[in-house]
């Protein structure tokens, strides 16, 4: 019976099943578990999941390399979803014209301020050099700012990992900040935590409100533009 | 659905052919976002295809970051030494981004309106 039990995990944990539908149920649980608690801001759906695979692969002994064979099929999905963010766009264009200012300004703005706030506290606290390039590209979406770190030099593992927390940071900081401020804009929210925060922040404004999910789409978007271009000079001038 | 997954597809397949044939630092995916926001303002009746398709993906969003997020955790070794100092950093960083980017929206919404 023993045996029969390790034939049958070794041929499951190899086998991309497994660690797919593992996925699909960890997020069906965290996005529950944040429902049943009125999905506040703490209850980060992503967060959540990866707290409840982490110690299943940690028990299980399972390397990363072996769990992705399975989630790559929902990872590849970043892509046709970054795309469908064309929608909710086009459903807001009306009133993204007569914004067209406070985006571009707060983009710009935005934009600076999280990479040279994180380059420069970095340096402040003596971080080494290939960490703080890692650091500089964090606030857009992953794929742009895996690009950019190994263009100036960073580590695209580290970048991964801080692109992911700087995202869950955005997504669960977001509502409390902007409601101790008494901000009402849902643009504006939305804007900001796109800006910050990525494709988690996005999740997440989405989350709370139609046209912050479509603002911060907004955000993402010209953001990773934005940033692929602006890093790599702001890197140039802040860390001769 | 199977219409709607292959717009989307196939804008991203353009947005990655365009942004590797002419080399552009803009990733695939969000030049596919460009390309589709196009092909709605060309033709309007694509929404009403694309809508119940892109609910459901919108809405499960968060899920699509989990097997990065936990990539995290097989990284954690990276982060051993100067993790207090980076949590600071990313905090700090990600609250001031936030704070600088909704008081420019604000500030020049204000000033627009005050205009008109």
């Amino acid at each position: 019976m023993m045996g029969d039990m390790a034939a049958l995990w070794s041929y499951l944990s190899t086998e991309p099943l497994l660690w797919l539908t593992a996925t699909l149920l960890a997020y069906l649980a965290a996005a529950a578990l944040a429902r049943a608690l009125g999905t506040p801001p703490w209850a980060n759906p992503v967060l959540m999941a990866v707290l409840i695979l982490a110690p299943v692969l940690w028990a299980t002994s399972t390397p990363y390399a072996t769990y992705f064979e399975g989630a790559q099929f929902i990872h590849f999905l970043l892509g046709p979803a970054t795309v469908a963010l064309a929608l909710p766009l086009y459903d807001n264009l009306p009133t993204i014209r007569k914004t067209v200012l406070p985006i571009v300004a707060a983009l710009l703005v935005g934009s600076v301020v999280a990479a040279a706030s994180a380059v420069g506290l970095a340096r402040a606290f003596g971080l080494a050099p290939e960490v703080i390039l890692s650091l500089a590209p964090k606030s857009t979406t992953a794929p742009v700012a895996l690009g950019i770190a190994e263009a100036i030099g960073g580590l695209p593992s580290l970048t991964a990992v801080l692109v992911i927390l700087t995202g869950i940071i955005g997504a669960v900081t977001v509502t409390p900040l902007m409601n101790v401020l008494r901000i009402t804009d849902w643009r504006a929210r939305g804007f900001a935590v796109g800006v910050a925060a990525h494709g988690i922040g996005t999740a997440r404004a989405f989350q709370v409100h139609p046209q912050a999910g479509a603002y911060a789409g907004i955000a993402l978007a010209l953001n990773a533009v934005l940033t692929s271009l602006l890093v790599p000079l702001l890197v140039r001038f802040m860390l001769p | 659905m199977v219409l709607s997954l292959a717009i989307l597809l196939s804008c991203q397949l353009l947005g990655e052919a365009l942004a590797r044939g002419l080399q552009l630092p803009v990733p695939g995916p969000v030049l596919g976002m460009a390309a589709l926001l196009v092909g709605l303002r060309l033709i309007p009746r694509l929404a009403l295809v694309l809508r119940p398709t892109v609910g459901v993906v919108l809405a499960n969003l968060s899920l699509m970051f989990v097997p990065a997020g936990v990539g995290v955790v097989g990284n954690l070794s990276i982060l051993s030494s100067d993790w207090p100092a980076l949590a600071v950093v990313l905090v700090l960083s990600t609250i001031a981004a936030m704070l600088a980017t909704v008081g420019t929206f604000l500030a020049l919404r204000r000033l627009g309106q005050g205009g008109a």
